[in-house]
């Protein structure tokens, strides 16, 4: 993501889409697809629901785009527009008994439901594979909070700095979040990992 | 001042983020060189950390970006026709 973004000038593509060069926009956004649909499917936990959340959160900021001010980097607002179009969604399936689970689960312990997808596992399956199956369940059933910072610090690679813009919190908290987050994927994925990939060392935390 | 395990554990994120204070990580830095648990500790935290950038694990879906620009290209015709 840094890489993608960053030798643009981003304001002036912005100015341009503004000043009625509206096609520019597909370009303006297309580095960022992928860290928009991470965190809408970190959020909301299906592909279908992210994928149109995250279709909702561009479209917002296309006819949004002349409240961007600069003061934050493009993707860091892009992203926050996403954080809120997925918590708005989340807060209208609340009546849903698992979310109430979910929220409760401070620990950041397996949910049933995940535990029975991770079992439906066959053996054989590349090594690649399972490990990628692994980190996406241990990721999403993290608590929001702490998941949110993971997937933006970890995964999409955006500072601690921008991770906490992004987010609303300040970086202190960002710094405290993410690494509850990092310890507790460490506790659940180390004795997983070395099932799977022995060779290497994974004591657990405890 | 000799660090316990249990205080080296807090300064694991900030360790592998490079963000400690020069104070501090010269501490964690003393503690890990005769630490096998922690070092270990260290070694499967930021392993999982390689793995989770290298796996991407959240993966676009096929045709994720055509959809999002056809949708995209909707919206745009019609803000124009409002607009002229
Ligand atoms: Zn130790």
């Amino acid at each position: 993501m840094k890489a993608d973004g960053e030798n643009r000038d981003e304001a002036q593509m912005i100015a341009s889409i503004l000043g009625g060069n509206t096609q520019e926009f597909h370009a303006l956004i297309q580095p960022y697809e992928r860290s928009v649909y991470s965190m809408a499917l970190s959020m909301l936990q299906n592909e279908a629901d992210a994928e149109d959340a995250a279709q909702e959160a561009f479209l917002k900021a296309f006819r949004n785009l002349e409240k961007f001010r600069g003061e934050a980097k493009f993707s860091t607002w892009l992203i926050s527009i996403m954080l809120n179009e997925a918590r708005s969604r989340l807060r209208q399936k609340k009546t849903a008994k698992t979310d109430s689970l979910d929220e409760l689960n401070e620990g950041g312990h397996v949910s049933p439901a995940l535990l029975r997808d991770w079992r439906e596992i066959p053996s054989e399956v590349l090594e690649r594979q399972e490990v990628g199956h692994m980190l996406q369940v241990a990721i999403t059933d993290l608590p929001p909070i702490y998941r949110e910072v993971f997937v933006l610090r970890d995964i999409e690679d955006f500072s601690v700095n921008q991770s906490a813009e992004a987010l609303g919190i300040t970086v202190a908290a960002a710094k405290v979040r993410l690494h509850r987050a990092r310890i507790m994927l460490q506790k659940r994925l180390a004795p997983e990992l070395r099932r799977v990939m022995p060779k290497r060392r994974w004591l657990s935390w405890f | 001042m000799v660090l316990e395990c249990k205080h080296v554990w807090d300064h694991i994120s900030g360790y592998l983020d490079g963000t400690l204070d020069a104070e501090v990580l010269e501490k964690v830095q003393k503690h890990l060189e005769h630490c096998e648990i922690c070092s270990a500790i260290l070694d499967s935290t930021r392993n999982i950390l390689i793995l989770t950038a290298d796996e991407r694990v959240f993966e676009l879906p096929i045709g994720f970006s055509e959809r999002l620009h056809a949708r995209l290209e909707t919206e745009m015709r019609d803000s124009e026709s409002k607009s002229s």
